[in-house]
């Protein structure tokens, strides 16, 4: 056993930590996520020139060799100061289709890219009726000549107002919930016919609905096998949960000590109201919460890469327990900040509204403890 | 025992519901608690219940209250819940009528009661303080007699809705002296339109601005608006607290709350299937419905309880504690029903200006921003914590 990180990732974390106290206070952070472009390019800039963004690829792709264990220790520096900036659907996303099942074209046209902070992805995979099931899908891409037409329209798809790229899902045969039929496409935002509506998300995000009405791509857009993508899609959304799962522990720690402090300040009938034992107790459930997550997300990261069996039942084992805890934790930390919690103004209440929506990423705790229960029936 | 309504009941039930009918504007119906509401949009419903004389249905008559029994006020309320009317603002109507009709003077009495039936005036309360929240008593804003004035410095905060009131309530320090903090505190009604009062918006994590610091800095109140006696504002203070708190379960409001949260489950689907018919969502929903179902039984052996002239004890803490529980979960259900839609935000496309339609069903717009709101029942009104200490103290003796 061995939970200890190498020299090199501890000095990513520092450095990454610094970037996030530095350049990312929460003053400045609220001034961002409501300016027109809703992100700093630069802060991606610098990400790019730290290595962050070539992080998790192989040194023959270009990368600087990590894996997944690297990013989620991004992930958790980037929740701790709630960055916003899209990481997950450009290198964990993206960056995860190419390694497993890019071409070496389609490696050297893409990875390149990313890696420097030029080109950016946004993973489309949600459908309106679609509720979490990868592969209930009413986008089609019908063969074409060499190529294949897209039609679809694909729900709050994160980061897609900053994306030059899309990472797509779509039916090319089947019915609606066939497991088969199902292929992954890389399609140029600018392409005729993607169409899209952009907006601001409750969490500081930006995200779109995006439309697809008769879109052309070429052969070559699509990644992996046609028909046979979803094992594909599974495992790259596996790795997205786990990255989101280390970003939640960030946002978790940070919010539990913040609640900590401000209950070691405030004070109430002459003394601090972290004197009374009510809070004291949900403050130690909050702390043990917060400890339980952070060792699934590690046992999920770990697992990425074990059979797929395996890897799904850690994904899913962390998603619904880290899900319950960041419930419990956002709401927590609201109540014991009293009338301050509710405001704006305090860091406390932004924590709790990525807390909350976290859930509706790639599968709320429902969904994941129903493939936990199929799973575990064998 | 009978849990049946009387005949008479059945028949004002249909009175109630007929009047609703005939006479709430249409375009309100449903708007229920909207960000956009305008303050029009939010006394409509109490004018038009001011003409009829119902606006306060908990008034002793001889101020103009209606005689209604408790559970006649019961159906009311489930009456206005059907149809999601925007119900009278508590302020007046729950909180400083009966402090001025039960401690106010005539003249206090004949200038303001009329108001507040009609829904002309707007009331606010100024009670919170940066420091003093739960611990109210730790109030420092200060009256200082000058000559016939009284002279208000102070900062409060949190008063609700301040952006539109004509006249707030404040709690404020007259005797800076007194043996406990209790018991130099006056209660005193303040014309926000007078010189040195200013409010400040606070943005809610909805997005909404609801609350304001409001300031006052060398307020002149003329001695007339002290109600009651001087120093004695703490009584009071207690006094339309314990109104504050009945009517806070909100049972039929939840109700309604249930059924439209049933509404858009059976219309967004899992698995190509409506997701109410999921046994997993089911289940909570279910559980929501049964705990409701004990709250509402509890409320109504209360309201048995007062109909029998028992007034409401430290027992209304169990229905502001179980009430807001259920509101908060049934809005967290709504927005988990939702799925993805939750995500976005309502009334800020990015491309702001822009007359685009809304992203997602039309239900899913509010779900977060209501879930985000409605965190602060568990904490205003008197905390769940500082309601479990009632608890605790008056109804077990610790
Ligand atoms: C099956 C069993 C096996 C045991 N085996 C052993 C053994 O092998 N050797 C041995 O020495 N002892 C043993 N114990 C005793 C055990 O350690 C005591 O029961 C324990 O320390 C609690 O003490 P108590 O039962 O007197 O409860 P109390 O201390 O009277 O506590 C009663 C309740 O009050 C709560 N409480 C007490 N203080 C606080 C506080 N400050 N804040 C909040 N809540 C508080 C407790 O949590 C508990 O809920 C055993 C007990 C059991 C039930
Ligand atoms: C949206 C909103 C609207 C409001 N509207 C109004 C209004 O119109 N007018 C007005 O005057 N006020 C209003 N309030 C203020 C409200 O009454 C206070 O927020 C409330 O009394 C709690 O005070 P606080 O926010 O200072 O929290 P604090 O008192 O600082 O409490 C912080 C935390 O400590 C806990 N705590 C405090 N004391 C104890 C204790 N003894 N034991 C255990 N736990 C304790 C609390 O329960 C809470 O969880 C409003 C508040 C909100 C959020």
């Amino acid at each position: 056993m061995d939970f200890n990180f190498t020299e090199e990732q501890q000095m990513v974390r520092d450095g990454l930590a610094r970037l996030v106290r530095e350049e990312y206070g929460s003053e400045t952070r609220r001034e961002v996520i409501a300016s027109d472009a809703g992100w700093r390019p630069e802060i991606w800039a610098q990400l790019a020139e730290l290595g962050i963004l070539g992080m998790p690829f192989s040194e023959e792709d270009g990368g600087f060799g990590g894996g997944a264990i690297d990013a989620m220790v991004v992930m958790e520096e980037f929740g701790k100061g709630l960055v916003v900036e899209p990481f997950v659907p450009t290198v964990v996303c993206a960056g995860g289709f190419l390694k497993h099942a890019g071409t070496a074209a389609q490696k050297e046209e893409h990875i390149g890219g990313i890696v420097s902070g030029e080109r950016i992805f946004a993973f489309a995979y949600a459908e309106p009726k679609g509720r979490y099931d990868l592969a209930d899908l009413q986008t089609t891409a019908k063969k074409d000549g060499d190529g294949y037409v897209l039609n679809g329209h694909k729900a709050v798809v994160i980061g897609a107002p900053w994306a030059s790229h899309l990472i797509v899902t779509a039916r090319t045969s089947g019915e609606q919930r066939d497991k088969d039929g199902i292929s992954v496409f890389i399609v140029d935002k600018s392409a005729e016919g993607v169409v899209t509506r952009d907006y601001a998300t409750f969490d500081g995000r930006r995200a779109s609905e995006v439309y697809f009405e008769n879109v052309s791509v070429p052969a070559d857009a699509l990644i992996g096998e046609e028909g046979a993508a979803l094992p594909l899609i599974e495992r790259v959304a596996d790795e997205a949960v786990a990255a989101l799962c280390a970003e939640v522990c960030g946002a978790m720690k940070v919010a539990n000590y913040m609640t900590l402090e401000y209950s070691k300040q405030r004070k109430q009938f002459g003394v601090p109201i972290g004197k009374f034992q009510v809070l004291q107790h949900r403050m130690a459930d909050m702390y043990t919460e917060y400890e339980q997550a952070v060792s699934l997300t590690y046992y999920a990261t770990l697992k990425l890469d074990a059979p797929e069996r395996e890897r799904k039942l850690a994904v899913s084992t962390a998603k619904v327990r880290i899900g319950q805890a960041a419930h419990k934790i956002g709401q927590e930390a609201i109540q014991i900040h009293g009338g301050n919690g509710m405001t704006d103004e305090y860091a406390i209440g932004h924590y709790f509204k990525r807390l909350t929506l976290f859930d509706s990423e790639f599968g709320n705790v429902d969904h994941h403890m129903k493939r936990h229960i199929a799973l575990s029936a064998g | 025992m009978n849990l049946e309504f009387t005949q008479e009941e059945i028949a004002f039930r249909e009175e109630v519901r007929a009047f609703i009918e005939e006479n709430h504007p249409k375009y309100l119906e449903g708007m229920g608690n909207r960000e956009d509401m305008t303050p029009e949009d939010m006394t409509a419903w109490h004018k038009i219940l001011g003409r009829k004389g119902w606006s306060a249905p908990a008034w002793p008559v001889e101020y103009g209250g209606t005689g209604w029994t408790p559970t006649q006020r019961y159906i009311w309320s489930e009456e206005n819940a059907r149809v999601g009317t925007f119900m009278p603002l508590p302020f007046g109507i729950s909180m400083v009528g009966p402090v001025i009709y039960t401690f106010g003077n005539d003249a206090q009495k004949q200038q303001h009661l009329p108001g507040i039936l009609s829904g002309d005036v707007w009331w606010c309360q100024g009670y919170s303080e940066p420091g003093a929240g739960s611990d109210l008593a730790s109030l420092k804003t200060t009256a200082v007699r000058d000559g016939d004035h009284y002279i208000i410095n102070g900062q409060k905060t949190w008063t609700t809705l301040a952006q539109h009131a004509d006249w707030g309530f404040f709690l404020c320090r007259t005797d800076p002296d007194a043996a406990k903090p209790q018991e130099g505190i006056s209660f005193i009604l303040v014309d926000m339109k007078t010189p040195g009062v200013e409010v400040k918006p606070i943005k809610l994590i909805d997005g909404g601005h609801e609350v304001n610091e409001t300031w006052l800095t060398d307020v002149r109140v003329p001695v007339e608006n002290l109600v009651g006696v001087e120093n004695q504002g703490w009584t009071y203070a207690k006094f339309l607290l314990a109104h504050e708190r009945s009517g806070i379960a909100g049972v039929a409001r939840s109700k309604r709350g249930v059924e439209k949260l049933r509404e858009i489950a059976a219309q967004e689907t899992i698995d190509g299937k409506p997701l109410i018919s999921d046994f997993d969502f089911a289940r909570k929903v279910s559980q929501l419905e049964i705990d409701l179902a004990a709250l509402e039984y509890t409320e109504l052996r209360t309201l048995a309880g007062e109909q029998a002239g028992k007034g409401p004890g430290p027992e209304s803490s169990i229905l502001k504690i179980k009430g807001t529980e259920i509101q908060q979960r049934l809005t967290e259900l709504t927005l988990e029903a939702v799925g993805s839609y939750g995500t976005p935000m309502y009334g800020s496309i990015a491309d702001v200006g822009s007359n685009q339609y809304p992203i997602g069903p039309d239900y899913a717009q509010l779900s977060a921003a209501t879930y985000f709101n409605m965190r602060k029942t568990s904490i205003y009104g008197g905390s769940n914590e500082i309601q479990r200490n009632i608890i605790t103290k008056m109804i077990l003796g610790l």
